[in-house]
């Protein structure tokens, strides 16, 4: 190829080990590819163990946005153990993990992504930095630093408010199969209210207003990083006992149109990830995982999810775009926006949920480990589409799987070629300087991409090779 | 390490900012920088009347704090998550009056190539006295391979290579976490990667500082941290905790205790009494949580009715899992007599 090869590893301000590889030819990038650094194996560490450990040992798969594997893992065990939670228990879990997302949300906005637009001090850690085009006038650029330290403080609220129900944070107690451990109380409720609405004038008078500051200064970024253009959310927060009402629609969106999502049709592409070939193409309840690590070609740890065969971008702009709530764009400032107002939206929804606790009413509905079950939790993480599977066999895990939301967006090309959403969104990308790729991260960090959450070894029944990664 | 036990060894070290790539415009200074701290301190409630003693003190900090690099390896970053949580003082006072982070892929501006010979710069201009942090478990099975943290000359660097390239320069390692401490999530069976904590890796030998816990409580890694540069090295117990964190057991400061001693013991969740038979790991855990309480002091797990995991054990998940499995009777403490 004719382009210049520019090799970004690690990127960093963000969660887990990622490396990136564009090549840019006449000042644009003509091609990308997304790669994964880190193996853990977890799904091998949680095969024979108890299935009631999954919430705990799921939440460790990310440091950012562990309460949404907790939730996803207490609804796929809710569902294997065929028990419904009583409704204080649906709404704690929905507090904890809401607010989770706003402390996630900020500490995006502010800590991983804003050094992208605005100029820090000449200080650790904010030098060395790229040399780019920071364009923000210096009184609001000035504003914006002073807001990263601000924000550095209110993000340690939501923590506050997911710890009064659940513990503590990060990883979190307190999700347990049928339920939730703690009774609602009133000095719970009040110091979660009180927080709450502190870290709300927080985001209405300086999140959302500094988000657009950044899409004004730079808005020829509404017109990068586009991508496939097609969304998809499992939906999530679920508003009653039924889990079919939800403050966020299940939905995915392609050619103009809103369509359903039927979990049937999620299946995992390998040719281009470690693995052996013939484990490509299946869905994840029946997923086979054979690493590969010298097939030609292949480039990442990440596996390629697809939806009847088609890349899907997840995350709060699929979200709020499938449930109506947006639809200016799908580009690198439509997803900061739409991370700010999905903040917004849900800090109100938490306001509601608080008031519908009921003081001496249930929290848990007794259950047991069933002998033999299966079961699926489809949430949605700040970042995305999140579904967790378990095959439980004599009180045991058998088989333990999650497809996270950032395999789909940072997944490698697929058995045809198809490059993964945050590689497509990477192409046309301007790039002034090549010594200085900070148009790349711009878009690589639009995605708030946690690789820590997409490299996963699924292996239900067979025995492990060696492999070798290069 | 005979040195770190001199309280009157000085980990500060002069760190000129000349030594790093600087850009022709340098806006805005290191002066407006602290004004803006003490600007966005005033907007979180400081008076006004406090301003100029708050600027005055901001501007008298050294720009030459201890400089601290901070490595990932197999791990989720939760801990550094935590300490983002630190109360007194704030992560913000941590970062620009305490030391001077030079090195951590999660906050760090710069990336890729600018960041690995940031990396290379530093740890050889400050050897022997930077601190190292190591956040997340060592892969060491087929050399390493399973956990890369960037690119050098077009060749992957494996956190195993990282650890024993960066451990010998550091002046002590703060090994943080279950992850780094002996391996954590990423070792429990069958450790598909080989992860070991730090001192598996480099020996007893090295100056390093072992801080459990999955996440380690922010004022853990603050207090040890300011131990180091205030007094030296804090008191380690053999697994090399420091004891002034580490040595009581959560059973003997639980709020519980009583329950236990009385026999009352909660069979259901959101029923009150010690947790022990709904798989409370509080007996063979040590740390100070029943205590200090985590997020600022307003919950902790047993305070949320949960069991305790045993996070902080380093036995953690292995030894301390199932979680919602009681201890064997024969492992529960012995019920003392009352004092006469």
């Amino acid at each position: 190829m004719a382009g210049r090869k520019i090799v970004i590893d690690p990127v960093t301000r963000i969660e887990g080990h990622l490396g990136i590889e564009v090549e840019v030819a006449q000042g644009r990038v003509i091609d990308a590819r997304s790669m994964g650094t880190l193996f853990r194996g977890f799904e091998l560490i949680l095969k024979g163990r108890d299935p009631r450990d999954a919430p705990h040992l799921t939440q460790r798969i990310c440091g950012v946005c562990s309460a949404s594997h907790g939730l996803a893992a207490s609804y796929n065990l809710d569902n294997a153990f065929g028990v419904t939670p009583p409704d204080n228990a649906r709404i704690i879990r929905n507090l904890v993990v809401g607010a989770n997302y706003i402390h996630s949300h900020i500490l995006h906005f502010y800590h991983l992504s804003a050094l992208d637009y605005v100029r820090g001090p000449d200080t650790a850690p904010f030098i060395p930095r790229y040399k780019g085009d920071y364009r923000l006038p210096k009184d609001v650029n000035d504003a914006c630093v002073a807001h990263y330290l601000e924000a550095l403080k209110m993000r340690m609220l939501p923590h506050q408010m997911r710890a009064l129900f659940a513990g503590k944070a990060p990883h979190h107690v307190g999700f347990v199969p049928g339920g939730v451990t703690q009774k609602p109380t009133v000095d719970k409720i009040t110091g979660f209210l009180w927080r709450l609405r502190k870290v709300q004038d927080f985001i209405n008078n300086t999140y959302v207003p500094d988000a657009m500051a950044i899409a004004s200064a730079y808005s020829d970024y509404k017109k990068i990083g586009l991508g496939h253009k097609n969304l998809l959310a499992y939906g999530t927060f679920d508003l009653d006992s039924t889990g079919k009402n939800k403050l966020f629609k299940r939905g995915r969106y392609i050619g103009g149109k809103l369509l359903d999502v039927d979990a049937a049709k999620i299946t995992e592409d390998v040719k281009y990830s470690w693995y052996e070939d013939k484990t490509s193409g299946k869905n994840p309840t029946e997923g086979v995982t054979e690493p590969q690590p010298h097939k030609p070609d292949a480039y990442s740890w990440v596996k390629a999810p697809r939806y009847d065969g088609l890349p899907y971008e997840v995350g709060p702009l699929a979200r709020m775009w499938i449930n109506g709530d947006y639809k200016q764009g799908i580009s690198v400032i439509d997803r900061h926006i739409t991370r700010a107002l999905e903040t917004q939206k849900i800090a109100n929804a938490l306001e509601g949920w608080l008031m519908q606790l009921k003081l001496n009413e249930p929290i848990w509905t007794e259950c047991s480990v069933p002998e033999s079950a299966d079961g699926c939790g489809m949430v949605e993480a700040p970042r995305g589409a999140l579904g967790h599977w378990v095959r439980i066999r004599n009180h045991k895990i058998e088989n333990y799987q999650c497809v996270v939301p950032s395999t789909w967006n940072t997944s490698p090309r697929d058995d045809k070629g198809i490059r993964g959403p945050m590689e497509q969104a990477l192409i046309d990308t301007p790039v002034a300087d090549p010594d200085n790729p900070i148009e790349v991260l711009r878009v690589v960090r639009s995605f708030d991409p946690c690789l820590a959450c997409a490299v996963h070894l699924i292996k239900p029944n067979g025995r492990m090779k060696k492999f070798r990664v290069v | 390490m005979e040195e770190l036990k001199n309280p009157k060894a000085k980990l500060s070290i002069e760190v000129s900012e000349s030594d790093f790539e600087k850009e022709e415009v340098m806006e805005p200074t290191r002066r407006e920088f602290l004004k803006l701290c003490a600007a966005s301190a005033a907007g979180l409630g400081i008076s006004q009347l406090y301003i100029p003693q708050v600027l005055r003190a901001l501007e008298r900090a050294a720009v030459s704090n201890p400089p601290v690099i901070w490595i990932q390896g197999a791990g989720d970053n939760g801990c550094l998550v935590s300490l983002l949580n630190t109360t007194h003082p704030t992560i913000a006072e941590v970062l620009f009056k305490i030391i001077s982070l030079q090195y951590n892929p999660t906050i760090m501006a710069g990336a890729g190539k600018m960041a690995i010979s940031h990396l290379d710069t530093v740890s050889e201009k400050t050897k022997g006295n930077f601190i190292l942090v190591v956040e997340g478990a060592i892969p060491t099975k087929d050399g390493g391979i399973y956990c890369t943290i960037g690119q050098k000359n077009g060749k992957h660097i494996t956190m195993l290579e990282a650890v024993k390239d960066l451990g010998p320069k550091a002046k002590a390692i703060i090994a943080l976490g279950a992850c780094a401490t002996h391996g954590g999530i990423p070792a429990g069976k069958p450790n598909p990667t080989g992860a070991k904590g730090v001192r598996d890796v480099l020996g007893k030998a090295a100056p390093i500082i072992n801080i459990p816990g999955c996440p380690a409580h922010p004022d853990w890694f603050v207090g040890t941290l300011v131990h180091l540069l205030m007094y030296g090295l804090p008191e380690l117990d053999d697994q090399a905790r420091p004891k002034m964190f580490f040595a009581d057991s959560i059973h003997q400061n639980c709020p519980n205790y009583s329950y236990y001693m009385e026999g009352q013991f909660a069979s259901k969740f959101g029923e009150k009494g010690c947790l022990i038979q709904l798989g409370c790991k509080g007996p063979m855990t040590y740390s100070d949580c029943p205590l200090r309480r985590w997020n600022s002091g307003v919950e902790w797990c047993i305070g949320a009715g949960a069991p305790c995991i045993g996070c902080c054990s380093l036995g953690f998940p292995d030894e301390v899992s199932p979680f919602y499995v009681s201890l064997p009777k024969e492992l529960w403490p012995e019920k003392q007599t009352e004092l006469a």
